[in-house]
């Protein structure tokens, strides 16, 4: 677009949603982006095939590793997130297991938020335990708590900036420094707020994961996860990280950062963890995620109106006893999200029913038009009771601490007419909220 | 410093016109970045002559390695300079002498005193870019591997080299 002008001015987020990464197909000039639904490629000859094997060149092997749809998705959510390089993958867990495959030696450990999906504290506290890899979590409401648990076996610290199950926001800022200072990156899921809502890496974050089975995709049909490097970290100013600056016995002995710079994280991520854990994308799915991120930005509008409105309508209901919504004059983190979501935060939120545990799973129980599933940013607006599904696996003390208590009830507010939303929920609690006073 | 920027219409116009490049600091090992660099560029059809003082007489790639800019016989279209910083400025004394049009510092690589003393010369210098990321960028093979090569267009990508 600036190619014939002196102008570094970069495209707009709109523009970047819908072009980036999509280019018309070079062969038969397909304006949008084809599904490869292929496992193969072929070789040239013996030497491209070889050239291609040791990443001497560029161009596709086996869709375990890359597929021209998914690697067009990669590049959209890279410029989204205005980093350098991205790879995707299976779902949100499997991005979660890819980056720290890179990062972590058994024997380390990251810091990590309390404040997360309920399924990465569990995947982090017990099945990267099997891999000899540790967490150590953290309350993020003081950003000196993650700088008091690093230690030297410390490779990371990794943070949700808008938190699920919804309301919190952490301060990226000092938590940046804090990881600077250490020498380590720091990784943000960014998957509440979507790149339209954050940017991670303008405020220093090394590393964002995504699961874009969520707003990204945003229509509820299709699984996706995917690491964005932002291409600014210097994996050699310590000897922290021997699988981005030692030769790689698992790659005949090619050091990733020399070789590929700034995009050396993600081809490591791609060339040695994708290919040797296995959870490739599928090129349907990718294509899915592709079309619903071309409307990203309208969408995140509209979620962002409907969800404030919700959240008014609820603040002021007679059955509700609470609500944590960071859009709400009464919330506590109002500041933090005018700085770091500055359009809004978010559509995902919790709020408690004075009616305790037995209301809210009353409430869930009853919606008619929201839609009682463990999913979020769908177009369809869902509830979910997160003590008895999403942080089941949790005692009641992590369930607590990281926001989704006994009386919790998280909504996504999609959409469908708010009158509509906000009529169902009516509905809803004031059902509740009778029943349980019998 | 000041921040580096060179457009794109100026990057493919240099890859499209250079035919001849000298790469200077092209390593022997297969598995060093300028090995890469060097093959990934045969591949596009680039004539690239190694240049290594210590790799001189050796055949790199099919090419004789020569110990010099000098000790090559044939008009040079670009230097390629795959040295740290400090090493760049006679290499550019030599780049000016033997007639080259480019000199090309790859990442990490700047001298903008050298390179002022280029330009005052009349050749074009472009440094901390890699041609062969930039070829891949600009051809969109980059994106092959899900790089975010900036470059948005409503046009097929276009070919670098006719």
């Amino acid at each position: 677009m600036s190619d014939n002008k002196n102008d570094p001015r970069p495209p707009g987020f709109e523009t970047l949603a819908i072009h980036a990464g999509a280019s018309p197909d070079e062969k038969t000039g397909a304006r949008n982006v084809p599904i490869y639904q292929t496992t193969a490629y072929v070789f040239d000859d013996a030497d491209h095939a070889a050239s291609l094997f040791n990443l001497q060149t560029f161009g596709y092997i086996y869709s375990r590793l890359t597929n021209p749809t998914v690697s067009a998705l990669e590049e959209k959510v890279a410029a989204l997130e205005d980093g350098r390089g991205a790879v995707a993958c299976a779902s949100g867990h499997a991005a979660q297991m890819l980056a720290m495959f890179v990062l972590m030696n058994p024997g380390d450990n990251f810091v990590a938020s309390r404040n997360l999906y309920g399924g990465s504290i569990t995947q982090f506290t017990h099945t990267f335990k099997k891999f000899d890899w540790h967490v150590n979590f953290v309350d993020p409401a003081d950003p000196e708590n993650f700088r008091n648990a690093i230690d030297e076996k410390t490779k990371a610290i990794f943070l949700e900036v808008l938190a699920n199950p919804g309301g919190i926001i952490v301060d990226l800022e000092p938590v940046a420094e804090i990881a600077k200072n250490a020498g380590i990156p720091l990784i943000v899921d960014n998957t509440m707020a979507t790149p339209y809502l954050c940017r991670p890496f303008e405020w220093g974050a090394d590393i964002s994961i995504h699961s874009m089975t969520k707003f990204l995709g945003g229509h509820g049909t299709s699984m996706g996860g995917v690491v964005v490097e932002s291409g600014h970290f210097d994996w050699a100013q310590n000897d922290k990280f021997p699988s981005m600056t030692e030769p790689d016995p698992a790659y005949h002995g090619l050091t990733f950062y020399e070789t590929f710079g700034d995009f050396g994280f993600s081809t490591k991520a791609k060339a040695v963890a994708l290919r040797d854990l296995g959870p490739a994308l599928a090129p349907q799915n990718a294509f899915n995620i592709l079309t619903g991120i071309e409307s990203l930005p309208v969408r995140m509008d509209r979620h962002l109106q409907n969800a404030q409105a919700a959240a008014e309508f609820l603040e002021g209901h007679p059955a509700v006893a609470w609500v944590s919504y960071a859009g709400l004059k009464s919330s506590p983190y109002r500041e933090l999200a005018k700085k770091y979501l500055p359009k809004g935060p978010g559509s995902v939120f919790t709020f408690g029913l004075k009616g305790g545990y037995e209301a809210g799973v009353r409430a869930v129980e009853s919606v008619e038009l929201l839609s009682h599933a463990a999913n979020l940013g769908d177009t369809r607006s869902l509830i979910i009771h997160p003590a008895s599904t999403t942080h089941r696996q949790l005692t009641e003390e992590q369930q607590i601490a990281s926001g989704a208590g006994p009386d919790v009830v998280r909504v996504s507010i999609g959409l469908e007419t708010v009158e509509d939303i906000i009529a169902d929920l009516d509905q809803a609690l004031s059902y509740a909220q009778q029943t349980a006073a019998e | 410093m000041s921040e580096l920027y060179y457009p794109d219409w100026q990057i493919r116009r240099i890859l499209r016109d250079v035919n001849t490049v000298a790469m200077v600091g092209a390593s022997t090992t297969w598995n060093r970045p300028s090995y890469f660099a060097m093959k990934y560029m045969q591949d596009k059809g680039y004539r690239v002559i190694p240049v290594n003082t210590r790799a001189a007489g050796e055949t790199l790639l099919g090419e004789e390695v020569v110990a010099s800019l000098k000790d090559i016989t044939e008009p040079i279209d670009m230097v390629d300079i795959f040295q740290r910083s400090e090493r760049v400025p006679p290499v550019v004394d030599e780049a000016i002498e033997v007639g080259a049009k480019i000199v090309w510092m790859q990442l990490s690589v700047r001298h903008d005193e050298a390179a002022k003393k280029a330009e005052d010369a009349g050749l074009t210098v472009i440094m901390d870019r890699c041609p062969k990321i930039e070829f891949a960028r600009l051809s969109g093979e980059l994106g092959w591997s899900g790089i975010n090569t900036k470059v948005i267009t409503s046009r097929r990508s276009r070919q670098i080299r006719p």
